[in-house]
């Protein structure tokens, strides 16, 4: 099953540090809330571990 | 619409480069994605005295407290006190960034910029030897010519990407910080207060910065590469632990690129400043003083640019040597001590804030204490020693 990586919209704190790390530009912080790219994204989960509010999970 | 100089992001870095094209006497577009420039905060909001004054007349409205040094505690408790001076960019005032953000843009649009809230620049194409930036307004998409793009767009920065330079952070480049504006606790409010262990916070530090009246903002910034859970745990751990009084009345997320220098913040028609261009701190994580400094350096070579009808990257290279003059070898050179910093366990940073403990601060210069330092711990700081004598 293909990878990807939800965003918890209770927890985010819109504060881009999961955009700083994507190598594939497949997150975007539009305004004050995290749009996340399907096509582009593979659950690498690089995202996940930078965000401080654990607000990333990679699910399957 | 036709512009000499679009730029994108209205944090410090965005709003000082506007301003500086303005009195230049360019036509500028400060364009900003958020509707309320300033909100939600990403900052500690300290910022030293000299740094601020550079650039803005202090001003009480954006000033919520002032403090004459830093105290530093070691993982065992050991206290030493620095005096504004020694202590970086990021001792003297704590601002209140809503208040001082708005402030600088409104300082832009006073000098003749044009702004866009609500705005986020999507995309931009090289067009008849300048650029078409592709801006959205609620929903609607729409383009703006101009000659040079400023890219002022912080910590998740898309404009050097779009222009080739890549900026994507690794995980020990960047710190992920939490931070609660607390209120109804108890500290000395003559001073910014930093905690470091790797118990507390593996790879960076926890600060407690006055905002006047009981109230300060808490927070803690960690590396993700060393860190074993997220910075929201280890914040929580240490406010019941020392503040469990306290009320929490804001919540602040973030992260700081703590990369170091890079090699170019520019390409044809293309500047980055501030935290696009990685320009904080790599061992406070201050960026505030740098993004605006940053900001000037890239209005002026704009100015310069747009005069000589030349705005190719060689043209612009003028901005990287005057940034990197001014403050990219000091980046460089933090970076280097900031990576054996957080290599280090709590036994060590206990020893050398012992050393420390025992020099008085006040008299010696920085360089001194380095040196004091490299003595009595020369395994330790050896391979450091070129960058800091
Ligand atoms: C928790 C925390 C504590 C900190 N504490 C301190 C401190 O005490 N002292 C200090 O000096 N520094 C501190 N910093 C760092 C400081 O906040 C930054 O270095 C500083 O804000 C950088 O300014 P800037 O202008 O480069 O970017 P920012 O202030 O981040 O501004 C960038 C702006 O660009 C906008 N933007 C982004 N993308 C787009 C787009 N596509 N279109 C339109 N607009 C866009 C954003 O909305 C934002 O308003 C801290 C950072 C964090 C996270
Ligand atoms: S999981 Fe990887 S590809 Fe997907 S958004 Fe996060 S960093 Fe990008
Ligand atoms: S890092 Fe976490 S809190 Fe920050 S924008 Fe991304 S998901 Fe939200």
């Amino acid at each position: 099953m293909a990878k990807k990586v939800v965003v918890n919209r209770y927890r985010c704190a819109y504060c881009g540090a999961c955009v700083a790390v994507c190598k594939f530009n497949a997150n975007e912080l539009v305004e004050t809330f995290l749009v996340i790219d399907e096509e582009k994204c593979n659950g690498c989960g690089i995202c996940v571990k930078v965000c401080p509010m654990n607000a990333l999970e990679v699910v399957s | 619409m036709r512009y000499d100089v679009v730029v994108i992001g209205a944090g410090p870095g965005g709003s000082v480069a506007a301003k500086t094209c303005a009195e230049k006497g360019l036509s500028v577009l400060l364009v900003e994605k958020r509707q309320e420039i300033g909100a939600p905060v990403r900052c500690a909001e300290g910022i030293g005295k000299k740094d601020l004054e550079r650039f803005v007349e202090p001003k009480k409205k954006f000033i919520a407290a002032e403090v004459v040094g830093a105290k530093i505690y070691a993982p065992d408790g050991t206290e030493i006190t620095l005096t504004e001076e020694m202590a970086g960019n990021e001792v003297g005032y704590v601002l209140e960034r809503k208040v001082f953000d708005r402030y600088l843009a409104k300082l832009a649009a006073n000098a003749g910029a044009d702004v866009m809230v609500k705005t986020s620049a999507v995309g931009m194409e090289k067009k008849d030897g300048g650029v078409k930036v592709k801006l959205r307004r609620m929903g609607e998409e729409f383009e703006v010519e101009c000659s040079i793009v400023i890219g002022a767009d912080g910590v998740e920065s898309r404009v050097g990407k779009w222009a080739g330079i890549d900026t994507t952070l690794k995980l020990d480049e960047i710190e992920s910080c939490v931070q609660y504006l607390m209120t109804g606790i108890d500290f000395d409010p003559e001073y910014c207060h930093f905690w470091f262990g790797n118990k507390i916070a593996p790879g960076g530090y926890v600060w407690l910065f006055p905002k006047g009246n009981s109230s300060a903002n808490v927070g803690v910034g960690v590396m993700p590469s060393l860190a074993k859970k997220p910075p929201k745990d280890f914040l929580d751990e240490f406010v019941e632990r020392n503040y469990g009084k306290g009320r929490i009345v804001e919540v602040v997320a973030g992260a700081v690129p703590v990369k170091g220098e890079i090699e170019t913040a520019v390409a044809d028609n293309v500047m980055l400043v501030g935290d696009a261009a990685r320009h904080a701190d790599p061992i406070t994580g201050g960026g505030i003083a740098n993004a605006m400094k940053a900001g000037y350096y890239a209005g002026v070579t704009a100015a310069e640019a747009i005069e000589k009808g030349d705005c190719s990257a060689k043209t612009l290279r003028k901005y990287d040597e005057r940034w990197k003059n001014d403050f990219g070898k000091d980046l460089a050179k933090k970076r280097k001590i900031q990576q054996k910093l957080v290599k280090m366990d709590d036994e060590t940073l206990n020893k050398i804030m012992h050393t420390l403990a025992e020099c008085r601060l006040e008299e010696i210069s920085v360089r001194a204490i380095l040196k004091a330092l490299i003595k009595k711990h020369p395994k330790l700081l050896w391979d450091l020693k070129d960058f800091i004598i």
